[in-house]
C-alpha cells in the first residue's frame, strides 16, 4: 500500500489543477452563456433571460440541468462509437489547454517551455472532433458542416500560428509565463503596442477557431440547420457547447497573455487582472457576433490566405529584422 | 430523366424522391432543403443536387401548405370570402384584400368614395412597409445576422399598433369592404401615422449604416443571384425582383388604380440584377411608401368611408373581371368569374411569389449553398401565397 | 489610381464594420422595450380598437337582455359558421294579448308564440375576427370585446355562451353598483 507521501508532488499538483480547471470550465460555461444571452438581449433591446432567478441569473443552471436530463439519441445508421466519442474528443483537449496558462504570478499548473505549442496543438484537436461528429451522424447537413470545418481550419490555422511568431521572436520564449513576465504592468508596455497587426489578425483568427460568428460556418444555422451538431441531443450537444465556450476562453486567454500583459496590471497584479482582460475580450467577441452577418467560406479563405498570411509574413520579417538589428 | 423500366421503378418515397436522382457516374449528393429548414421561411421544400457545396440542380416542391383558397371561394358567399384574403399573404394582407374587393367592385360597378380610396392607400402602404421590414429582418437572418430582425420587429410593432386601432387586427387584416373600408380613420390615426413617418426616416438611415453599408453584407449580396431580363420575362416575375433588374414595372404606375395617379412617387429600380439590387429596391420602396402616406394624409378629403348604398351581401351580375394591385412581392391579380349568384363561380388568384419562386432553379444553378440561401431570401417569398 | 481606390474601399469596409459595432453598442445602452407579460400588461391605449371575440350588446335599459332580435343573420353571414343561436318558442301570456293593439302585439298574437333566446353560442376556435357579423347585425346587438388575455387548456374552453356571459357581466356590474347606490341613498 502506498502512503500519501509516496505520491509524487507534481502528480498531486496536476490532479488538483485539473479539478480546479474543470470547475473553472464549468463555472465559466455558465457565466459565458449568461453573459452571451444578456448582451445579445440588450443589443436587441430585450432583457434576455429574466424568469429564473433575479434577472435570470439561474437560467444557465436550469439550461444545464435540462441538457443533462435529456435523452441521448443516436440517429439511425450513425456509427455509435464515433458519434459519441466526438463530443468527448471535442471537450477533453480543452482541459489540457488550460494547464500551461499562467492565471497569476504563481498560478500556473505546469510550467513547460513549450506551453504555447501545447495549447495550439490541443486546441487544434477540436477540428477532428467536429469532423468526426459531422461525419458519423449520418446526416447530410452535418456532413457539410464537417467539410466546412476542415476547410475553415485550413484557412485560419496558418495565420493564427504565424501571428504568434512575432511575439516569440520578441520574447525569445515559448513558455507563457516568460512571455507574460516580458511585458510590463502598464498598457504601453504590453506587446499589443509593438504588434498591433499581429494582435488583430490573431483575434480574428480566434473567431474562426472557435466557430463564432461571423465565421460560424460549420454550424451556420440558416444554411446548414445546425451544421455538425444537427443530430446531437442532450449532453452530446452540451459538451460541444461547453467546448466552444472553453475554446473561446482559451483563445481570449492566449490573446491576453501574448498581447495584453497577462496577469500584469497597473495596480496589484494578480489573477483578477487576467480574468478582467479575458472577459473583456469575450465581451468583444459576443458583441461582434451579434452585429455582423456571416461570411461565406470562400470569402474566409480569401481573407486569410490573400490578406492575413502575406501581411503577417511581412510583419514577421520586419520584427525579425528589428530584433536582429537592436 | 424519368426511367420507367420495371426494375428501376423504386416505389419508395414520393414522386420527387423517386425521380430526382443524381447523375450515377458523378459524386453528387441529393439534399432536401426544407420543408423544415430555417431559411425557407415556412414549408417550402427545395431539392438540391449538390457537388461539394455547388448546386447543380434545384427543384422547388410546392403544396405543403395548400389550403384550397380558390376552391373555398366557390363555396362561400362573396362577403364570406373576405377573411380568407388576409391569410393568403399574411405579410401584405391588405393588398390581397384590395385585389379581391376591387375585383368585386368592378364587377358590380361600385364607385368607391374618394376618402375610402385614400384610406386604402394609406393603410396598404403602411402594410407594405411592415412587410418590407419583416423581409429585411428575415433576410439578414438568412445571412447570419441576428440583430436586424429585432430592430425591424420593434418598428413593425408600431405600424401594427397603428393598423390595429383602425382595422382591429394585427396581421391578417380584413379591413376593406365592397365600396369602402369597414371603419373610418380618426385624428389620432392621422397623428400617429405622421409621427411614424417622422420616426421611420432616421431608422431607415440607421438600417443603411448598420446593414446596407456593411462590407460583409455587401460581399454576400453583390453579384449574387444575377437574374437576366430574359429569365424574368420567361417566368413572369414582378415586384422588386423585376425592379431589381432595372425594369421599372409597377402596377401603381403602369395601370394606376385607385388614387395612385394623383400621388407623386418614384418607382425605384436598379440595373444591378443581383440580390443587392433587389435589396436596394425594397429599402427605397419603404421611403417611397412614407412619401405616399404623407401626401395622402395631406390630401385626405372628407366624405364617406364606405359607399352608403353599398350592398353588404353582394350579388354581382354575371361577368368576368381581372383586377391587379401592386403587392409588396409583386403583381397580385384576382380573376373573378360570376354567374350572377351570391357565390363566385370561379376565382383565380395570381400570386407574385409563385412566379418569383419559379425562376429560382435557373438562377441558383452553379452557386454555393450559402448563396442559394441568399438568393432565396432576396426573392422575398411568402410560402402560403405560393401554395394558396 | 486603382490602387488608391482599392485602399479606399478597404478603409471604407473596415469603417463600415466599426459603424456596425457602434450602432449595436448604442442600442445596448438604450433601455429594453419588452413588456414583461405576467408582471406588466400592454398599456390600454395600445388596445384601442383591438378585436377580441364578439359579445352581445345589452339593451340600454335592461342590462340582462341583449338587443338581439334573433334574426339569425349573423349566423348565416359568418364565414366560419361559428355562431349558433339557440331559441325556444314560448307561448304568449294572456296579459300581453289583452294590452293595447301595437304592431308588435298583433304579430305575436297571430303566432301565439314568442321566440326566446336561451343561448347565443360562439365557437371562438373558428372565428376569424373578420367583423362581418358585427357589421351585418341590423340592431347593432354585437360588438367586439376587449378580452385579450385568453388562454386555456382545451378547445372547449373557447366555446362561449355569449348570453350567459352577458348576464354574468351584468350581475357583477349591478352587484357593484347596488352598494354604491345604497350608500348614496
Ligand atoms: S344579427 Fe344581430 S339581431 Fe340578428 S341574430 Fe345576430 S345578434 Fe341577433
Ligand atoms: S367575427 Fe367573423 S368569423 Fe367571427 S363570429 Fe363574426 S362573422 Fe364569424
Amino acid at each position: 500500500m502506498i502512503s500519501l507521501a509516496q505520491i509524487p508532488i507534481p502528480l498531486i499538483k496536476i490532479v488538483v489543477g485539473l479539478l480546479g480547471i474543470l470547475i473553472f470550465i464549468g463555472l465559466n460555461g455558465l457565466a459565458c452563456v449568461y453573459l452571451e444571452r444578456k448582451v445579445a438581449g440588450h443589443i436587441q433591446r430585450r432583457p434576455g433571460p429574466f424568469e429564473v432567478g433575479p434577472h435570470g441569473i439561474l437560467q444557465p443552471i436550469a439550461d444545464a440541468v435540462k441538457l443533462v436530463a435529456k435523452q441521448m439519441i443516436t440517429p439511425k445508421g450513425a456509427d455509435p462509437i464515433l458519434y459519441w466519442s466526438a463530443p468527448i474528443i471535442s471537450f477533453a483537449p480543452a482541459i489540457v489547454c488550460f494547464l500551461p496558462l499562467p492565471f497569476g504570478p504563481s498560478l500556473q499548473n505546469i510550467s513547460i517551455n513549450i506551453g504555447l505549442i501545447m495549447v495550439l496543438a490541443f486546441s487544434s484537436l477540436n477540428v477532428l472532433a467536429l469532423c468526426l461528429g459531422g461525419w458519423s451522424s449520418q446526416n447530410k447537413w452535418s456532413l457539410l458542416g464537417a467539410a466546412r470545418d476542415i476547410a475553415q481550419s485550413v484557412a485560419y490555422e496558418i495565420p493564427l500560428l504565424l501571428s504568434m511568431l512575432p511575439i516569440v521572436l520578441l520574447t525569445g520564449s515559448l513558455n507563457l509565463a516568460d512571455i507574460t513576465a516580458y511585458q510590463g504592468a502598464w498598457p504601453w508596455q504590453w506587446l499589443v503596442v509593438k504588434q498591433p497587426l499581429a494582435f488583430i489578425i490573431f483575434f480574428v483568427c480566434i473567431f474562426a477557431e472557435t466557430n463564432r460568428a461571423p465565421f460560424d460556418l460549420p454550424e451556420a444555422e440558416s444554411e446548414l440547420t445546425a451544421g455538425f451538431h444537427t443530430e446531437y441531443a442532450g449532453m452530446g450537444f452540451g459538451l460541444f457547447f461547453l467546448a466552444e465556450y472553453s475554446y473561446m476562453v482559451v483563445g481570449c486567454a492566449l490573446a491576453t497573455i501574448l498581447f495584453l500583459g497577462g496577469y500584469q496590471g497597473p495596480v496589484a497584479p494578480g489573477w483578477w487582472w487576467f480574468l478582467i482582460k479575458v472577459y473583456g475580450l469575450l465581451m468583444v467577441m459576443i458583441w461582434v457576433r451579434w452585429s455582423f452577418p456571416r461570411v461565406r467560406f470562400d470569402q474566409l479563405l480569401n481573407l486569410t490566405w490573400k490578406w492575413f498570411t502575406p501581411l503577417i509574413l511581412i510583419n514577421i520579417l520586419i520584427t525579425a529584422l528589428v530584433v536582429k538589428l537592436i | 430523366m424519368l426511367d420507367t423500366t420495371l426494375d428501376s421503378l423504386d416505389l419508395r418515397g414520393d414522386f420527387y424522391t423517386r425521380n430526382f436522382q443524381p447523375h450515377p457516374s458523378e459524386n453528387r449528393l441529393i439534399l432536401n432543403m426544407g420543408p423544415q429548414h430555417p431559411s425557407t421561411h415556412g414549408v417550402l421544400r427545395v431539392i438540391l443536387e449538390i457537388d461539394g457545396e455547388y448546386i447543380v440542380r434545384a427543384e422547388p416542391v410546392l403544396g405543403y401548405i395548400h389550403r384550397m383558397h380558390e376552391r373555398m371561394a366557390e363555396v362561400k358567399r362573396y362577403e364570406q370570402y373576405l377573411p380568407n384574403l388576409g391569410r393568403i399573404d399574411y405579410l401584405h394582407a391588405l393588398a390581397w384584400n384590395w385585389a379581391y374587393v376591387g375585383a368585386v367592385e368592378r364587377l358590380m360597378g361600385l364607385e368607391v368614395p374618394k376618402r375610402a380610396e385614400y384610406i386604402r392607400v394609406i393603410t396598404c402602404e403602411l402594410n407594405r412597409i411592415s412587410s418590407h421590414l419583416l423581409w429585411w429582418g428575415a433576410y439578414l437572418l438568412d445571412l447570419g445576422a441576428f440583430t436586424p430582425i429585432m430592430y425591424a420587429f420593434a418598428d413593425r410593432e408600431i405600424i401594427m399598433d397603428i393598423l390595429q386601432r383602425i382595422t382591429g387586427s394585427r396581421l391578417t387584416y380584413c379591413y376593406y369592404r365592397f365600396g369602402g373600408v369597414s371603419q373610418d380613420i380618426d385624428d389620432k390615426f392621422i397623428e400617429q401615422t405622421k409621427e411614424l413617418c417622422k420616426y421611420l426616416r432616421p431608422r431607415l438611415k440607421m438600417y443603411k449604416d448598420f446593414v446596407t453599408d456593411n462590407i460583409i453584407f455587401r460581399k454576400r449580396v453583390e453579384g449574387i443571384g444575377i437574374i437576366e431580363t430574359e429569365i424574368l420575362r420567361k417566368y413572369g416575375a414582378t415586384g422588386p425582383v423585376l425592379r431589381g433588374s432595372g425594369i421599372a414595372y409597377d402596377v401603381r404606375k403602369t395601370k394606376p388604380y385607385s388614387v395612385y395617379s394623383e400621388i407623386e412617387f418614384d418607382v425605384p429600380s436598379y440595373e444591378l440584377e443581383d440580390a443587392f439590387g433587389r435589396y436596394l429596391v425594397r429599402m427605397q420602396e419603404m421611403e417611397e411608401s412614407l412619401k405616399i402616406i404623407e401626401q395622402c394624409l395631406e390630401q385626405l378629403p372628407a366624405g364617406d368611408f364606405i359607399l352608403p348604398k353599398a350592398p353588404k351581401r353582394p350579388k354581382p351580375p354575371a361577368g368576368e373581371v381581372y383586377f391587379t394591385v401592386e403587392g409588396a412581392r409583386g403583381e397580385i391579380g384576382v380573376h373573378l368569374l360570376s354567374d350572377g349568384s351570391a357565390y363566385p363561380y370561379r376565382l383565380k388568384l395570381r400570386s407574385p411569389s409563385f412566379s418569383n419562386l419559379s425562376l429560382f432553379p435557373e438562377v441558383v444553378k452553379g452557386t454555393l449553398l450559402a448563396d442559394a440561401v441568399s438568393i432565396l431570401g432576396s426573392l422575398d417569398l411568402v410560402i402560403p401565397e405560393i401554395d394558396r | 489610381m486603382s490602387n488608391y481606390s482599392k485602399s479606399q474601399s478597404i478603409r471604407e469596409g473596415i469603417w463600415s464594420l466599426i459603424v456596425g459595432l457602434k450602432i449595436t453598442a448604442k442600442n445596448f445602452l438604450k433601455p429594453t422595450i419588452t413588456v414583461h407579460y405576467p408582471r406588466e400588461t400592454v398599456p390600454t391605449d395600445k388596445l384601442e380598437g383591438y378585436r377580441g371575440h364578439i359579445e352581445l350588446v345589452p339593451k340600454p335599459k335592461d342590462p340582462f337582455t341583449p338587443k338581439c332580435i334573433m334574426c339569425n343573420l349573423c349566423a348565416t353571414v359568418c364565414p366560419s359558421g361559428c355562431i349558433k343561436l339557440v331559441t325556444v318558442k314560448e307561448p304568449i301570456e294572456e296579459k300581453s294579448k289583452s294590452g293595447t293593439n301595437t304592431q308588435e302585439d298583433k304579430k305575436t298574437a297571430k303566432k301565439k308564440f314568442k321566440k326566446k333566446l336561451v343561448a347565443f353560442e360562439l365557437n371562438y376556435n373558428y372565428c376569424s375576427l373578420c367583423g362581418l357579423c358585427v357589421q351585418n347585425c341590423s340592431v347593432k346587438s354585437l360588438r367586439f370585446s376587449k378580452d385579450i388575455y385568453l388562454a386555456g387548456y382545451s378547445k372547449e374552453e373557447f366555446e362561449y355562451d355569449l348570453l350567459a356571459r352577458l348576464r354574468a357581466k351584468a350581475k357583477v356590474k349591478s352587484a357593484k353598483e347596488l352598494p354604491q347606490k345604497n350608500s348614496e341613498g
